[in-house]
């Protein structure tokens, strides 16, 4: 959601930095001012737009806990009264900005702990998972891109263009059940969920190695979805290059096909996959929801749909406020890369 | 239990399940149990709080209870349906004013300080009585509880309790912890409801949020030899599909409480090496009802319900939404209860004319688009089997013309839109069946409760009559007459229909062969698995 407006910002905001100067150091500078205050306010608003829809949605903490419980009148009430759900809906969130003021997420519902300590618990897998899959659709994805855009309409091409369009279109959660079904049920070479052996007390490069045996099917499951994105992409930015004025020129020069592909073509066509790279986040995270739970990866995703199942309201906003400011840093380090990578565009727009 | 059986064995699908389990080969049922050895095992929920004192629900006993043990555990074979855990006998004074509890010499806390009846008085006045989910019902009357000695407890009562209501509570509600450890700061913030300190065969060991729990031996488990088991391993495995696959993969041993939904276990049966199991839930029996909000005019009329009834075709829910795997209801007490059921109740054979009929009679006649009138169907979404009996119920009422709208909430959803705001017309529901009909049967007809008590009446039933029996039952202390009175229960619960029965169901469990002593109480899942083993 965020990811999407921080894009479509993004051209103004190149456009009157170049102005001011042509370093890309000096832009970069401008650029992280000027988003760090317009971040504030993204954030607050992301966090009053989540507190009042959950607010919007029938039941609280209490309806959800007493699903498995049951209970009487005066339990109920004592509960109610312990997790602060008889206060006002406003003294509530009046309560949670002073705190988020401080720098404090509060107090988890569900887990009797403070919110902080069980993000951060998730956290890192769910990086590890959104990294390792990024890399792998981004990657192997404008890899193959560039396989299939070498030769536009070729066999290679046609194939390829139909396969990505095909993994793309089938859902992460069918993907994923079917890789467990061939890879860890099937045959036995992988195991079937988790982050890591469970209770196996490894430590160190033994631990390490078990976590990445653990990543490769969530991290495939959700990486080839994105794959074809960056495929079709990278050959869809090769096919329009191609057509340009300058490769008539470096062919008439005589460079190698492999050279007029790799250090033309292809270099040229990169920098939206990059621009995609940072709003692809958004919905990498989103996706990795039905990844973590498929996979019982305990991530931020599987974290976010418990806590909406049982209405824990600190917890949802602690953890939309995490990603929110997870989107705004990538999409930021992808501008920032950006002014580095790409001279002409504050070029040509500052003559525009 | 007979009855369930029966009736079970009666639908083509469960009997051909049975087939299939008892015709696998299934070596070492009645070897000597080995020692050693880790069961790693499916766990779909990750409780807040472990503590089976304050929380008395399944999901908290089937971690808590190989942890911290009851007074006594369910039997198949015990004298009233008990056996002995903490507590050795018990006995209840004819005045219904004390109950005396003799308990185990000899037994440790997992600290290792001595249990002794300090810590029941503790935990029963402390815990039980004000804290419980259904202690609170439960142990409303107790006063006090005597200590005469360390390892005799008496339970003071301020108004007469039938000892058979106790009795029957002290497999779910009456959880020993220690005192030495929750008398100090508030019982609700104890570290100890994270980690519980028990007596039971296994000690708890650590807690991976959204990965395992690890529970390890206790070494000085008062059970001669026991546990049988090093070390019991909870993955918590959160989607449905992942309990079957890491079965098949050998990843874990054992999935309980139907972890594998009903549809995979015609397959997952046929898997060499696993075995499917319908025993050991015997004491857990969850009722399908469809409640009914007698607000609405339509709804307060008898005939009305009655058409309703009629209209369920009850042999082909057991049939198609559980696939075999339940049996058909006649009233608020299933089949399988050996102490309270009886089967003279009035019937509801399916039967559309009739209830066609009914509804004329009611002067709900057709519309010219063949409609009567519309409700509002709330099917709960705990199950999936609720929410499938939604979809039929839907199409059954269709049959006699009434229009029913389906309305899909999630769980908290739900109970605040059928128990809070009363915003329904029919709801589907799973109430629970606890061994004894005061404990959480008889609320569900009863007039008078707070809004927002869930699984209670809140469709606005009020009658009398059914009002002063229940409360007549309650207050009985001869066991044949308590339990006659709710005999008479039953039978003015299915004549009036404060709602509809339709069928009971228990769980399933899928083990590999290798688990050994598997069902063999009514509450398996959820005792101590002392006895519980791994052939290597």
């Amino acid at each position: 959601m965020s990811g999407r407006t921080e894009g479509g910002t993004r051209a103004r905001r190149f456009c009157s930095s170049s102005r001011a100067a042509d370093a890309p150091m000096t832009r970069a500078l401008a650029l992280l001012r000027r988003r760090l205050v317009g971040s504030v306010f993204v954030l607050l608003i992301v966090v009053i737009g989540t507190f009042l829809l959950l607010e919007a949605a029938p039941g609280d903490a209490v309806d959800a806990y007493i699903v498995s419980t049951g209970g009487d009148a005066g339990m109920i009430e004592l509960l109610r009264h312990r997790w602060g759900l008889d206060q006002s809906e406003l003294a509530r969130l009046a309560n949670y900005l002073w705190a988020l003021l401080h720098l404090d997420l509060g107090q988890s519902v569900t887990f009797s702990r403070p919110i902080r300590d069980v993000i951060l618990e998730r956290l890192p897998n769910t990086l590890l998972l959104m990294v390792s899959a990024t890399a792998l659709s981004f990657g192997l994805g404008s890899a193959l891109g560039i396989y299939a855009g070498a030769r536009p309409g070729s066999l290679r091409d046609r194939f390829l263009s139909i396969g990505s369009l095909a993994l793309y279109a089938v859902p992460g959660f069918w993907l994923g059940l079917a890789l467990i079904i061939v890879f860890a049920v099937g045959l036995r070479w992988l195991p079937i969920g988790g982050i890591e052996t469970l209770a196996s007390d490894k430590t160190g490069l033994d631990r390490a190695a078990d976590i990445g045996i653990h990543l490769v099917l969530p991290v495939s499951a959700l990486g080839f979805i994105y794959l074809a994105l960056y495929l079709r992409m990278m050959r869809a930015g090769m096919a329009e290059v191609w057509r340009q004025d300058f490769v008539l020129a470096v062919r008439a020069r005589g460079l190698s096909r492999r050279r007029i592909v790799l250090a033309h073509v292809a270099r040229n066509a990169l920098l939206p996959l990059v621009t995609m790279l940072g709003l692809q986040s958004a919905q990498m995270l989103g996706g990795s929801v039905v990844i973590e739970s498929v996979f019982s990866v305990p991530g931020l995703g599987r974290l976010a749909q418990e806590a909406v199942a049982s209405r824990d309201t600190p917890l949802l906003l602690g953890i939309i406020l995490v990603s929110a400011v997870l989107v705004i840093a990538i999409n930021l380090l992808v501008d920032i890369a950006y002014a580095f990578l790409d001279p002409r565009v504050g070029a040509s727009e500052a003559g525009a | 239990m007979s009855g369930f059986t029966i009736s079970r064995r009666k639908m083509l699908a469960g009997s051909a399940m049975l087939l299939a389990s008892t015709a696998m080969p299934i070596s070492g049922w009645a070897q000597t149990p080995k020692k050693g050895g880790r069961l790693v095992l499916a766990a779909d929920s990750e409780p807040r709080n472990l503590n089976p004192a304050i929380v008395a629900s399944n999901g908290v006993f089937f971690i808590s209870s190989k942890i911290v043990e009851t007074l006594a555990e369910a039997s198949f074979d015990g004298k009233d349906g008990l056996a002995p855990r903490l507590a050795v006998s018990w006995e209840g004074a004819p005045d219904g004013l004390s109950a005396t509890f003799k308990l185990r010499d000899g037994v440790k806390w997992h600290d290792g300080k001595p249990f002794t009846s300090a810590d029941v008085a503790f935990s029963a006045l402390h815990i039980w009585k004000p804290l419980q989910n259904l202690g609170r019902t439960v142990f409303k009357d107790l006063a006090a509880v005597d200590t005469p000695d360390d390892l005799t407890a008496v339970f003071k009562f301020a108004k007469p309790t039938p000892f058979q209501l106790i009795r029957n509570a002290l497999p779910a509600l009456s959880s020993v912890v220690p005192k030495h450890i929750y008398e100090v700061g508030k019982i609700e913030d104890n570290p100890a409801n994270n980690a519980p300190i028990g007596t039971g065969p296994f000690k708890f060991d650590e807690y991976k949020p959204g990965q395992y729990y690890r529970l390890t031996k206790n070494t000085d488990y008062w059970g001669k030899d026991e546990p049988y088991l090093d070390e019991i391993i909870y993955q918590v495995l959160p989607d449905r599909t992942s309990a079957a696959s890491a079965l098949e993969a050998g990843e874990i041993q054992l999935a309980a409480f139907s972890a594998v939904p009903l549809a995979d276990l015609d397959r997952i049966s046929k898997v060499p090496g696993l075995k499917v199991i319908t025993k050991g839930y015997e004491g857990l029996t969850y009722q399908l009802v469809v409640e009914i909000n007698h607000r609405r005019k339509e709804l307060a009329d008898l005939k009305v319900r009655q058409a309703i009834a009629h209209a369920i075709d009850k042999d082909f829910v057991v049939k198609t939404v559980f696939l075999g795997y339940a049996a058909t209801a006649t009233g608020p007490v299933p089949k399988n209860d050996p102490q309270f059921y009886t089967a003279n109740v009035p019937t509801y054979p399916f039967d559309v004319a009739k209830a066609n009929a009914l509804l004329d009679e009611a002067g709900y006649k057709k519309g010219a688009d063949g409609k009567r009138f519309s409700l509002k169907l709330l099917p709960a979404p705990y199950f999936n089997e609720t929410k499938q009996f939604g979809d039929y119920l839907r199409q059954a009422l269709a049959a006699i013309g009434i229009d029913a709208q389906l309305v899909n909430n999630d769980s908290a959803a739900h109970i605040k839109a059928v128990y809070t705001d009363h915003a329904f017309d029919l709801a589907v529901g799973p109430p629970v069946f606890r061994g004894d009909p005061a404990i959480s049967t008889t609320i569900l007809m009863q007039s008078g409760i707070p809004d927002g008590v869930p699984f209670s009446n809140q469709g606005g039933y009020k009658n009398d009559a059914l009002d002063a029996l229940i409360t007549k039952a309650s207050e009985t202390l001869d066991t044949s007459a308590r339990t006659d009175l709710y005999k008479e229960f039953q039978k003015e619960v299915a004549a009036d229909l404060p709602l509809i029965n339709v069928a009971e169901w228990s769980f399933i469990s899928v083990a590999r062969d290798t688990v050994g002593n598997i069902a063999n109480n009514p509450r398996w899942a959820v005792s101590n698995w002392a006895d519980t083993y791994l052939e290597s």
